[in-house]
């Protein structure tokens, strides 16, 4: 390979590992902040993903055997693409709707419930996503998936420069979904989360609604999860019901959370970088590490291990916010105290 | 009211008759014999505080103990302490003169030392029967005669081994996880709070039960919210405060003690 | 109860195959609930790798009886009425011994640190989730990630009264099922690591201060736990006729909604659970593509949930 091939290479495993780092803010939210246990991610991405790509993709075709029975082409839609493609924010504005308004209605169902079941829960919840995604043909195409998904600004560059653009793209994207988060976590909202995780009865006892606050830091991770979907749709620009299995979509952003620090919007997305770079790299290793089976083996090792040697991953929770100390260790009040992170 | 008995000089200690010179500093017993149980300087907590900050008491042999003080004082924390559940994390804890403060709690079991927490304190799925006999997992070679000793001694629970434990009423279900405890023939048996939450008249007669239990050989040492009339059976009495010992003497001479009310009355 | 008196007025208006079919996968997932409800009861935690255990099992059990035993001249299919032969008689109670054995050492290398470390049951949970990804990997990396098939000779179905056709094979599948559950009832009531094992599970620490043997305790919950899973993950494989390596895990849905719905550690609850999550989601098939069973198991899972937390039909006493 050659400097230029292994830039591009470069390039594209970044734009997946800034990806995959919005996922883990999302699930940050939910387990570093809040403690909720979604052991289905793969469901919110999946509905991020597919409801950007119905939106975006062209009317089904029957002369290409599809026989789903709406896409939406807003690609194509006059205001929306004006030189700047409007409509790509559009369809990421979507995906994160879509992907909250699930979380609303599984949080109403299922946040109550104690953290073991909840997780149990989820999984049912990301198999009964991708149960319909591959049953229900008129809905998208079933198993063959959807595959005309535009990317976007690709009429601004040459495809062998797309990757730059989108690159940049992702990179803004999550800079901006860290400052979100970091200040959501800041704000006195932040600290009921950070109480409910700590000790919830004693959070319920100091009369906080520990349902409703649950709830919403459950939309606003699965929202955070949802713009991730779309992200990679327009990244992949296919998808099908194969592309959300739990190993990719679910327990490979477990382990980026676990290895970064959980609790910790930097380690979230340091653990993005370091797995996917583990993943991806190890393809080129010679002998077993190439195996993709192996791979999957070491995921799993990987979790085990860090939560039997280093429970806190490589950074540890944030320090400045990780544990409540009560009245020795305010929070820091300076708000955007930790937006030095972005760009 | 029953007067303070002293411990049946027939019992199986002989020793214990010494025991009524109740100890002066520090939980120091008189007398040349090692007390059976001693506390010292016992530090233990739960994460990041500690909530006993240097405890110490002793208990001789066939004597009757009970640990008095307000709530959040720690007295719940040193009897599991002692049983081995609650880390010690600085002191000692001994126990017939071996060293028990890090022996895990089946060893303490082992040794002769049961306890029978305030709550949860019987198995609530299992059968009146099954709670003895898990009580006696240890005894190798059968808890069957001890079982029907405990039958004798509890009519009550010898009428329907087979009902569950959850389903009983308070003073039954006292009965059973002390019956429990009771199955490894223990020399000491620490009980917190026996009577919480019972009907006065089943109050009684658990401290009755007590005073039997204790006639029979086996040293108790009690935590009690019911002052007055632990107190009256005891031969020696300790008060706790967040987390220290504040007060120690003979159990009737404690009762009359100023600071008592001052404790109780959150001062 | 309620749920099985209305169960049972719609029976004249189901097809009794599905009913039987539903009886019979209850089995499967009894055995795999029986086991995860006692893993759940006594060490505190959902053990998300359930469902990699079961695969394991079925795995081991394709490498004896495609691998080794051949190998030693003891091979066959079609024993009897079966599709199998003899060798699954031999490869099932290694295979129940070798993933028992390997569910202890598992425990003994990594939960019980955590335990020393008193890590909480949201850590354990997730360690859980790690082991089943790396079994998994593991099941893949040495058999692929295809679809294997224990050695078989098709058979003709029985035709039942009722309209019932039926694979001889159910007839195997249900004895193990009906023997296993029964040894386990009898374990738990009659011996006394089976009631010490349900003393752990009703209080933990009154079982240590009772001087309980708690480790004694937690081998032997693996080695029920994880030989019950082995079992469910063969008896799986011959019923559907293959194996894949996420046949565990998807069957965990299943697993799980039944034992929740019998209340966790309640092995008598779990059974209940079973059969009742096999018979509806079998039924179910009749309005709706088979192959949203999971989903059926989830949704009565959720609704009971709703209902009543602690679990629907023997709610465990406090």
């Amino acid at each position: 390979m050659d400097l230029s091939g292994i830039l591009n290479y470069l390039v594209g495993f970044a734009i997946m590992a800034g990806i995959y780092g919005v996922f883990a803010l999302g699930l940050n939210v939910h387990w570093g902040y809040t403690g909720i246990l979604n052991a289905g991610i793969a469901g919110f991405f999946a509905v991020g993903a597919y409801t950007a790509a119905l939106l975006t993709t062209q009317p089904p075709d029957p002369l290409l055997f599809e026989d789903f029975k709406f896409g939406g082409n807003l690609a194509q839609m006059g205001f929306l693409r004006l030189g700047i493609d409007l409509w790509f924010f559009v369809s990421l504005g979507a995906a994160g709707v879509a992907a909250g308004i699930l979380a609303w209605l599984m949080g109403f169902l299922t946040l109550r419930l104690r953290s073991d079941y909840l997780a149990i829960a989820m999984v049912g919840v990301a198999e009964t996503v991708r149960l319909i995604f591959l049953n229900e043909q008129w809905l998208a195409n079933g198993s063959k998936g959807l595959y005309r998904i535009p990317g976007f600004l690709s009429e601004w560059v040459t495809p062998e420069f797309h990757d730059y653009l989108y690159l940049a793209t992702v990179l803004i994207i999550l800079a901006l979904l860290f400052m979100v988060s970091e200040l959501a976590l800041r704000s006195p909202w932040g600290r009921v989360l950070r109480s409910i995780r700590e000790d919830e009865t004693a959070a319920e006892a100091s009369g906080k609604n520990v349902f409703r606050f649950k709830v919403q830091a459950f939309v606003m991770g699965a929202v955070i999860m949802g713009i991730g979907g779309a992200l990679f749709a327009h990244n992949v620009r296919f998808v099908s019901p194969l592309t959300f299995s739990p190993l990719l979509a679910t327990f490979v952003i477990w382990a980026m959370l676990i290895v970064g620090g959980s609790g910790n919007n930097r380690g979230a997305i340091l653990g993005a970088f370091v797995v996917w770079g583990i993943w991806s790299g190890t393809q080129f290793m010679p002998g077993i590490f190439s195996d993709a089976n192996f791979r999957f083996f070491m995921i799993g090792v990987l979790i085990v291990a860090v939560f039997v040697i280093r429970p806190g991953g490589i950074l540890g929770p944030d320090r400045r916010i990780a544990r409540l100390g009560a009245s020795s260790q305010p929070p820091p009040t300076a708000g955007p105290s930790g937006s030095k992170g972005a760009g | 009211m029953t007067p303070p008995e002293p411990p049946d000089a027939g019992a199986v200690e002989p020793e214990a008759a010494g025991s009524a010179a109740p100890a002066s500093q520090g939980g120091e017993p008189r007398g040349n014999s090692q007390p059976l149980l001693q506390c010292s300087e016992v530090v233990a907590g739960y994460g990041a505080t500690n909530i006993l900050h240097g405890v110490s008491l002793a208990v001789n042999r066939g004597e009757v103990v009970t640990i008095i003080g307000p709530n959040g004082s720690g007295k719940s924390t040193l009897m599991k302490a002692i049983a081995g559940l609650v880390r010690v994390r600085s002191g000692r804890v001994s126990f017939r003169d071996a060293d028990v403060s890090h022996f895990p709690p089946q060893r303490i079991v082992r040794e002769g030392l049961c306890y029978v927490p305030q709550v949860a304190n019987v198995f609530p799925t299992l059968s009146i029967r099954e709670n003895l006999e898990m009580g006696g997992f240890i005894r190798r070679g059968g808890s069957e005669e001890r079982i029907q000793e405990m039958f004798r001694m509890f009519p009550d629970l010898g009428r329907r081994p087979n009902q569950q434990a959850g389903s009983l009423s308070g003073g039954q279900r006292q009965m059973l996880a002390i019956g429990r405890a009771l199955m490894v023939e223990p020399t000491l048996l620490i009980l917190d709070e026996p009577t919480a939450g019972l009907a006065p008249a089943i109050m009684h007669s658990t401290f009755e039960m007590l005073q039997d239990i204790n006639r029979g050989g086996v040293s108790l040492l009690l935590v009690e919210q019911n002052t007055r009339e632990a107190l009256m059976m005891s031969d020696r009495g300790y008060v706790l405060a967040v987390g220290e010992n504040r007060l120690e003497d003979k159990g009737s001479a404690l009762l009359d003690h100023p600071e008592l009310e001052m404790l109780y009355l959150g001062a | 109860m309620v749920a099985f008196i209305v169960g049972v007025g719609f029976l004249p208006f189901v097809k009794m195959e599905l009913v039987a079919n539903g009886i019979i996968i209850g089995g499967i997932i009894a055995l795999g609930a029986i086991g995860a409800t006692l893993i759940f009861g006594i060490l505190g935690f959902a053990n998300l790798a359930h469902g990699d255990y079961m695969t394991s099992g079925a795995y081991l059990g394709l490498f004896l009886m495609g691998s080794v035993l051949p190998r030693i001249g003891l091979e066959g299919e079609g024993l009897g009425p079966f599709t199998f032969g003899y060798p699954v008689l031999i490869a099932l109670p290694l295979t129940v011994v070798a993933v028992a054995v390997g569910a202890i050492w598992i425990d003994a290398s990594i939960y019980r640190r955590l335990r020393n470390r008193r890590a909480g049951l949201i850590i354990m949970t997730m360690t859980s989730l790690g082991m089943a990804i790396a079994l998994r990997g593991l099941v893949r990396m040495i058999w692929g990630g295809d679809t294997a098939q224990y050695p078989r000779e098709s058979r003709q179905f029985y035709n039942l009264p009722l309209e019932i056709s039926m694979p001889p094979d159910a007839v195997f599948i249900s004895a193990v099922s009906v023997i296993l559950v029964a040894a386990v009832y009898i374990i738990l009531n009659y011996t006394r690591m089976g009631k010490a094992m349900r003393a752990t599970s009703d209080n933990p620490d009154l079982a240590l201060v009772s001087g309980i043997d708690t480790a004694g305790v937690i081998r032997w919950t693996w080695a029920i736990g994880a030989g019950l899973a082995a079992t469910a993950g063969v008896l799986l494989a011959v019923f559907q006729a293959q194996l894949l390596p996420v046949m565990g895990w998807d069957f965990m849905l299943l697993v799980f909604a039944s034992l929740t719905l019998g209340g966790i550690g309640n092995p008598h609850g779990a059974l209940m659970g079973a059969l009742l999550i096999g018979v509806t989601s079998e039924i179910a098939t009749e309005w709706m593509n088979p192959s949203y069973k999971p989903v059926v198991a989830f949704a009565i899972m959720i609704l009971a949930l709703l209902v009543r937390p602690r679990g629907i039909i023997v709610g465990k006493l406090r």
